[in-house]
């Protein structure tokens, strides 16, 4: 199945000595430059008669690195101080998934971070540049650049390297800042900005058309009504409807997501709620993030308040996406607010997961909670969810509520041990633009802990279903943990839970809409 | 690398699917499952032509859903399941056959 090795699984976790370079020959596939120049980028192609295309430096790739990291660390104070504050005390080392899984020290956050770090102290440090050797500066040459270009797509930005350090470095904020160095210099990566351009172009990550999507919900509606009987809706670009429901376009395509989705739709129905699905805004995840780009990541932000505007919706809702979740709550306002023509009343954005339980809280929807009592549950917390987000109105609102949620419709839910879970969760090993093939063999030894921690929730609680809240997780998990022993239907969405046990009424609409939030108007 | 087809030598990417889609001819299929060692059986044409069916009509690969429901409503029941494609193209239906049939690969969090 695989040509590397798969790690073994250990009873308990085992902190490996660092191996080096055992990882060096791993990096991804270059974007070409068309994919380059779509997302403002320069790209550079030499191609020989007979042989495949190679996409490398542009002229003068040098002092352009040098600038863009002169222009980052100006416009983000926090890259500045992450660069300058690192005390080199080892806290990091042996918290990341893909050291634990990988061996490699560079791995290692603190290692990583110094492959960015020795060059900036070269060239904007006074010691760096008259005493480099004193102080471990390094000149920034091509195998620097390659260098980066492996080991900063060795990183998924899960910021759990960051709850540990005393200073509060945030490598994530390292990583996208060398991944956006690297796009400016012609080395993008393929796997992100192709799909970055397919936004731009499409209108979602997958290139689903519009008549594609529509088609697919037209589907999806049918299953539902050969399932349950009951005529439940997925409008799109429904104008005056009240929600703008924003999900991954995974959503739309992938196995266990659709059965997530399918469980929104369930929800609005029964809280008789008026909401759409844009064609404009057919994708919450923003790639935008994962490179480090300020302008993507704003102008992809944009489609969601130009459909939100077009539509004339007073609520916008995001579906179940990790880091779609961290744009939307974190940044969202200053990427494309004010949002002062929605309903000031409620969070904005607001979670899929909020949505339900407080429907759950209002007694509005009707659960059959043994229609999950074939499985016992656990809750896999995604990265972008539990480390830069939040949800409800309070400090840890996004550990309790989606937990609140799955324990309102299932019986049997136990946690993985603690240390895996909640703010120190372990990414699933796919997030942060590293879910591409190309890049499988970190996948299978990044997944490492949390399958470890998956397999003796197994032994010790009879745990046989995992559950999440981010399309990146659910298609790793689906696709990797196959390697451990386990089945690609053991992974669900939050969602699909909450479609097993809500029990619609099956004659026609709703009459009982109360006078709560959910009322049309 | 690029592959050699009807005495053609037609472009592909780094995964092996053709850079341009209009190259294809259901000989692309045969050499491209002959370098992965696989024998492609009417079983796979099925899938094959669904999928090019499919693509000419919406421009995009369809989501498994749609392909093992296809599939289930043209050639019966027990094969309109994940297990039966997953059988025909282990790398995975979206994956291998869309490479197959000369559709691009489905990209994005899937």
């Amino acid at each position: 199945m695989a040509d590397f090795e798969v790690p073994e699984l250990k009873e308990y976790p085992v902190v490996p000595m660092p191996k080096d370079g055992v990882m060096s020959h791993l990096s991804p596939f270059v974007a070409k430059p068309e994919f380059q120049e779509a997302l403002g980028y320069p790209g550079n192609k030499v191609q020989k008669e007979g042989e495949d295309p190679k996409y490398i430096l542009i002229d003068g790739w040098k002092e352009k690195a040098i600038d863009k990291m002169g222009d980052l660390l100006d416009r983000y104070r926090g890259f500045r101080v992450f660069m300058d504050s690192c005390v080199k005390c080892g806290a990091c080392t042996d918290k990341c998934h893909y050291y634990l899984g990988t061996n490699d020290a560079k791995n290692m956050p603190v290692a990583r971070q110094d492959l960015l770090r020795s060059v900036y102290r070269r060239y904007f440090t006074f010691a760096g540049k008259y005493f480099p050797k004193l102080v471990g500066a390094r000149d920034l040459t091509e195998d620097v650049v390659d260098e980066w270009y492996s080991y900063f797509h060795q990183c998924s930005e899960c910021r759990r390297c960051s709850v540990f350090c005393p200073y509060g470095i945030d490598t994530a904020e390292v990583t996208m800042a060398a991944r956006e160095i690297l796009a400016h210099i012609g080395k993008g990566q393929k796997y992100d900005n192709e799909i970055i351009g397919k936004v731009f172009t499409i209108g979602n990550n997958l290139g689903l058309p519009e008549r594609a999507l529509a088609d697919s919900l037209e589907g999806l509606e049918e299953d539902i009504f050969d399932d349950i009987e009951v005529p439940v809706k997925l409008p799109l670009d429904k104008k005056g409807a009240d929600i703008l429901l924003v999900t991954p376009s995974a959503d739309f395509f992938a196995e266990p997501h659709v059965d997530g989705l399918m469980g929104y739709a369930k929800v609005f129905h029964a809280t008789g709620a008026n909401w759409t699905l844009s064609s404009k805004a057919s994708e919450a995840a923003n790639f935008g993030l994962f490179i480090g780009s300020y302008e993507n990541m704003q102008r992809i932000s944009m489609r969601i308040r130009e459909a939100a505007l077009e539509l004339g919706v007073k609520r916008i809702v995001y579906g179940e996406c990790g880091h779609a979740w961290r744009v939307g709550y974190s940044f969202l306002n200053t990427l494309a607010g004010p949002f002062d023509f929605l309903d000031q009343s409620y969070p904005i954005p607001q979670h899929i997961c909020e949505y339900t339980k407080d429907a759950l809280d209002q007694g509005l929807l009707n659960i059959d909670k043994s229609a999950n009592d074939d499985m016992v549950l656990t809750f896999h917390d995604s990265c972008n969810v539990a480390r830069a987000s939040g949800m409800g109105n309070y400090p840890g609102g996004q550990f309790d509520i989606p937990r609140a949620v799955i324990k309102a419709v299932c019986n049997n839910f136990v946690d993985m041990e603690p240390g895996t879970t909640h703010d120190a969760t372990f990414c699933c090993g796919g997030g942060g633009g590293l879910l591409t093939d190309d890049l499988m063999e970190l996948r299978v030894k990044g997944i490492l802990p949390r399958a470890s921690a998956l397999t003796n929730a197994v032994k010790e609680n009879g745990v046989t279903h995992m559950a999440a809240i981010c399309a990146i997780c659910k298609s790793q998990f689906t696709k990797v943990l196959p390697y451990y022993g386990f089945t690609m239907d053991q992974i669900v969405s939050v969602h699909q839970l909450v479609s097993n046990a809500i029990v619609l009424e099956s004659q026609g609409e709703e009459d009982n809409d109360s006078d709560d939030d959910d009322a049309e108007e | 690398m690029p592959i050699e087809v009807n005495g053609k030598s037609l472009e592909t990417d780094e995964e092996g699917y053709l850079a341009n889609l209009n190259d294809w001819v259901p000989e692309c299929a045969t050499v491209m499952a002959a370098l992965e060692d696989q024998e492609l059986t009417e079983s796979h044409w099925e899938v094959i032509n669904f999928l090019r069916e499919y693509y000419d009509e919406y421009q995009i690969a369809p989501a498994v859903r749609v392909l093992t429901k296809a599939i289930g409503k043209k050639l019966g029941k027990d094969k309109g399941n994940s297990k039966y494609l997953y059988e025909l193209f282990p790398y995975g239906p979206g994956k291998q056959a869309c490479k197959y049939a000369g559709l691009p690969k489905p990209t994005g969090c899937v």
